[in-house]
């Protein structure tokens, strides 16, 4: 093998990997080696090496939730020694590299945790919750073959970004795992922020917010003090002032209700 | 067994609103005693099942991620096309038509490609007052950008995230129905067999992967909206859990086979950096507006990029296709890339790569007005490969993208098996031999919102359906068989893992049926392929339970599909001795060494039977007929 350049040098790590066998069942810490990671490989291709090397042995591969692997699906998230999708700021656990690590580290790896995310194996969480807020209220209600023409109704473009801005989170949860209170009002604000910055979502602005903090509770999260935990971890960097937004929406709501 | 494409008779512009007029309704009160099964939950799925929900029908939704939004749609960036013609250029619906009939190279149905068209105007209404971000002017209309080479600028695009945007458009339009409690939505379940009763679609059998329970769903219809196939290579820019288990389950209860060997390569993804790799990335091909394409002249030339003077190197694209230099179509660019690879020019660790570069660029426009144009792509690309690509060249390489082939559908979007539908990029229907950019997620929402909601509807009336309980014995014989193949996998313990015999299949689609085939190469392949099938079902070591969480039984399920159906995506381009789109036949080309048609021989749809284990399958042909368009030749010389 060539050397010289950084990127041919390998790395040689210790997991302590969270492993459970199903919802019910105790869980624990187990530790492997991982010898010679390549620091371009994703966290997740680190993974499916160690992995790969367990089957081999005939030991059971580790569980962990993934799909896209290129940071826009949103199934993919572990909590690695103690951030939640990794160091880096701004990437999924999919899109974080080795690279990022040093030859000789301990690496703690453990899913994301929460009341409401319950384990369903290893690394692997039930995040039906944040369904069930969208489900509740995170929608326009509009008919397929209802709609109007397109341009019909404008929007001044800076309402159009700052829209877009809420709309690209990607529902992973790491807001959740990050916050102290296991809150979801990151995600629950993103979602608000998305459909009420616009002209269309007007109609069932207070309705939403009213409707989705309510099934929110219902489902075991927690409320926000505002600790910020969940910006810093977003790996779509969603601002909490998204949150500020959706609580003057919440308050306004809960005034003018009328039942 | 006769394929029927039932198009409806009349003009091309009239087929839809006549097929609209004839169609049988089912009334408002009775819609509700009707139950609809929709396998995927991507554009096409979520679409299909909201829309049907909202009009009253009873919808079972199924996807194997933990929640509908994460289907692969979500990953499509650059837009979606429609004939609005917001900019007044020019564009309509008979352009868009023409357009992508063309681009399919003259493989695909004239009036299913006219209806596509038609409704595209009628989805941007739709995605807007959902609330999708599209880009705006400052007026506040919408924004348009020209999209993979098209003359006209009808592209809508939510930056680039298009296809988030609309997917979850419609994950709320659906998740909006599942709080109503008109779909059930089951997560985390995995379709494994078709459920056939009396010749019509009437149920599925799924794996529970949180419980490993095996279960049987009845319905008076099945849509199928199960997305492509394209990590049958292995290395793809689709999702890891992408797979052909739906639809080639499907085929082995009847339905046909449309095209399977039609696949798209696509020419701008960050090349592999080692054996670890899982999946590639892929890079807007807007980026070859501006980067230039090279390789060294000389063979094994390790240089640096910058050390290498620039009559030393290569920039073959603009050598081979002066005019259209590189910007070259998608599967032009490709093969270049692979045959100068193959030479053993290519760069980088791997020698699978070519540079793209910006240096002449920047040196034009200025780092600032790169980066105003590619910012995010430069970043996405420097957090993979860290390499910046302001001042190292970025290194591509091509990969599988999407599958133009799928299961057979007549006009209705219905399968040859009655009652089983299929939707979106599972099926074969609109892009013929090679798909355009930013059409793939107008087809899976023309599909979804507003063809198969009027389709599966008139079949529902127009056949009188008795109730299926799930007790019927066709339900139990197929539970049966889905608990016995996880069994015989369970139980083979041998040595190798699942992912070892999806890494070499991928390698064999990739050289004898990838960009370039040949007779030699598929009849090699054609050996190859049933040999390391069966070495699957002797060796494969797939540990842990049946009744749990097991990702290892569920990827060995679906390799084990994958195994059968690059024998017949081999089988298909084999039969297929001609060039067209995307399939290029190394025998049939022009002089200067591009695809050439027989439109004599080839000017059909090959819809592939099941016949049974033993048994070849039998190749069923299609005619197409042209009769608004007149076929041609495209050059990019």
């Amino acid at each position: 093998m060539m050397s010289g350049t950084a990127s041919e040098k390998t790395l040689d790590l210790t997991l302590h990997v969270w492993r459970q066998k199903h919802r019910q069942a105790e869980g624990q810490f187990v530790t492997y080696e991982a010898p010679d990671i390549s620091p371009d490989m994703s966290f997740l291709e680190m993974l499916d090496v160690v992995n790969e090397r367990l089957i081999g042995r005939g030991e059971e591969p580790i569980a962990f939730d993934h799909d896209c692997r290129e940071g826009i699906c949103g199934q993919c998230g572990v909590v690695i020694n103690g951030e939640a999708h990794g160091p880096r700021r701004g990437v999924t656990a999919c899109q974080l590299h080795m690279r990022s690590f040093k030859d000789k580290d301990s690496l703690t790896i453990e899913p994301f945790r929460a009341e409401a995310f319950p384990v369903v194996k290893d690394l692997m969480v039930d995040r039906g919750a944040l369904d069930r807020i969208v489900a509740s209220g995170g929608f326009i209600s509009v008919a397929t073959g209802s709609a109007p023409e397109a341009n019909s109704i404008p929007v001044p473009k800076g309402d159009a970004d700052l829209a877009m801005d809420a709309a690209a989170c990607i529902g992973c949860g790491a807001c959740v795992a990050a916050c102290p209170n296991a809150s979801a009002m990151l995600f629950l604000s993103a979602k608000a922020a998305h459909l009420n910055y616009l002209p269309q979502g007007q109609p069932e602005r207070s309705r939403r917010v009213l409707a989705m903090v309510e099934q929110m509770d219902e489902d075991g999260f927690g409320s926000c003090s505002a600790h910020a935990e969940c910006e810093a971890v977003c790996p779509k960097q969603i601002p909490i002032e998204f949150i500020a937004r959706t609580n003057r929406d919440y308050l306004w709501g809960a005034l003018t209700a009328r039942k | 067994m006769r394929l029927e494409a039932n198009v409806p008779p009349g003009p091309l512009d009239q087929k839809w609103s006549r097929y609209r007029l004839d169609m049988k309704l089912v009334s408002p009160a009775n819609r509700r005693k009707f139950s609809v099964i929709v396998v995927g939950s991507g554009l096409a799925g979520a679409s299909v099942a909201a829309t049907m929900a909202e009009q009253g029908y009873k919808v079972d939704c199924f996807c194997y991620q933990d929640s509908p939004r994460r289907a692969h749609s979500i990953a499509a960036q650059g837009g979606i096309n429609a004939a609005k013609n917001y900019q007044n250029d020019g564009d309509s619906i008979d352009r868009l038509f023409y357009d992508t009939i063309k681009g399919g190279d003259f493989r695909s149905r004239e009036a299913n490609v006219y209806r596509l068209a038609e409704t595209s105007v009628n989805i941007i209404d739709q995605c807007v007052a959902q609330g999708v971000p599209f880009a705006r002017e400052y007026g506040g209309t919408l924004a348009n950008r020209s999209f993979g080479g098209a003359q006209v600028s009808r592209t809508f695009y939510a930056r680039g995230q298009t296809g988030q945007q609309l997917l979850l458009g419609a994950y709320q339009a659906l998740e909006r129905q599942i709080g109503l409690g008109a779909v059930t939505m089951h997560t985390r379940h995995e379709m494994q067999e078709l459920v056939v009763v009396d010749g019509r679609a009437r149920g599925i059998v799924t794996r529970d992967l949180a419980t490993g329970e095996i279960e049987s769903h009845s319905a008076d219809a099945v849509v199928l909206a199960s997305g492509g196939y394209g990590t049958v290579f292995y290395l793809a820019t689709y999702a890891k859990g992408a797979n052909t288990t739906a639809i080639w389950r499907a085929y082995k209860k009847g339905a046909a086979f449309g095209n399977p060997c039609f696949t798209q390569i696509h020419p701008t993804c960050i090349p592999v950096s080692g054996d670890h790799q899982s999946k590639l990335t892929l890079m807007s091909e807007s980026l070859r507006n501006d980067g230039r394409i090279w390789v060294p002249k000389s063979q094994g030339d390790h240089r640096a990029p910058g050390q290498i003077p620039e009559d030393e190197r290569d920039y073959y694209l603009e050598r081979k296709y002066p005019s259209y230099g590189n910007l070259s179509p998608r599967d032009i660019s490709s093969r270049a890339a692979k045959e100068v690879c193959d030479e053993g020019r290519g760069v980088g660790k791997t020698g699978l790569g070519v540079y793209l570069d910006f240096a002449d660029a920047i040196g034009r426009l200025g780092k600032d007005q790169i980066r105003e144009r590619y910012g995010n792509l430069f970043d996405m690309y420097e957090l993979i490969t860290d390499e910046d690509p302001y001042k190292i060249p970025m290194r591509i390489y091509p990969a599988t993208h999407y599958t133009m082939g799928g299961l057979w559908v007549d006009y209705s979007l219905m399968s040859n098996l009655p009652g089983l539908f299929v939707l979106g990029e599972a099926n074969f229907s609109d892009h013929g031999a090679n798909r355009l950019g930013a059409s793939a997620l107008m087809q899976g929402l023309a599909d979804g919102y507003f063809v198969a909601p009027l389709t599966v509807a008139n079949y529902l009336a127009s056949n009188k359906l008795g109730k299926v309980a799930t007790s019927h014995d066709a339900f139990r014989e197929s539970e049966a068989s889905v608990s016995g193949r996880m069994k015989t996998l369970l139980n083979i313990k041998g040595r190798r893992t699942v992912d070892t015999f999806h890494r070499e299949l991928g390698k064999l689609m990739w050289e004898y049926c990838g960009m370039a085939r040949s007779e030699e190469g598929l009849r090699t392949a054609l050996e190859k392929i049933p040999a390391l099938r069966q070495e699957f079902w002797e060796d494969v070591r797939v540990l842990g339970e049946d009744g749990e969480v097991n990702q290892s039984l569920e990827k060995a399920g679906r390799v084990a599909d994958f195994l059968e159906l690059g024998e017949l995506m081999c089988r298909d381009a084999l039969a297929r001795r001609e060039s067209c789109g995307a399939h290029l036949r190394l025998e049939s080309q022009t002089e200067e060494g591009e695809a050439l048609r027989d439109d004599e021989n080839y000017c059909h749809v090959a819809a592939w039977q099941y016949a049974g284990e033993e048994t070849a399958p039998e190749r069923v042909v299609e005619p197409l007929a042209f009769e608004n368009v007149t076929l041609q030749t495209r050059s990019y010389k």
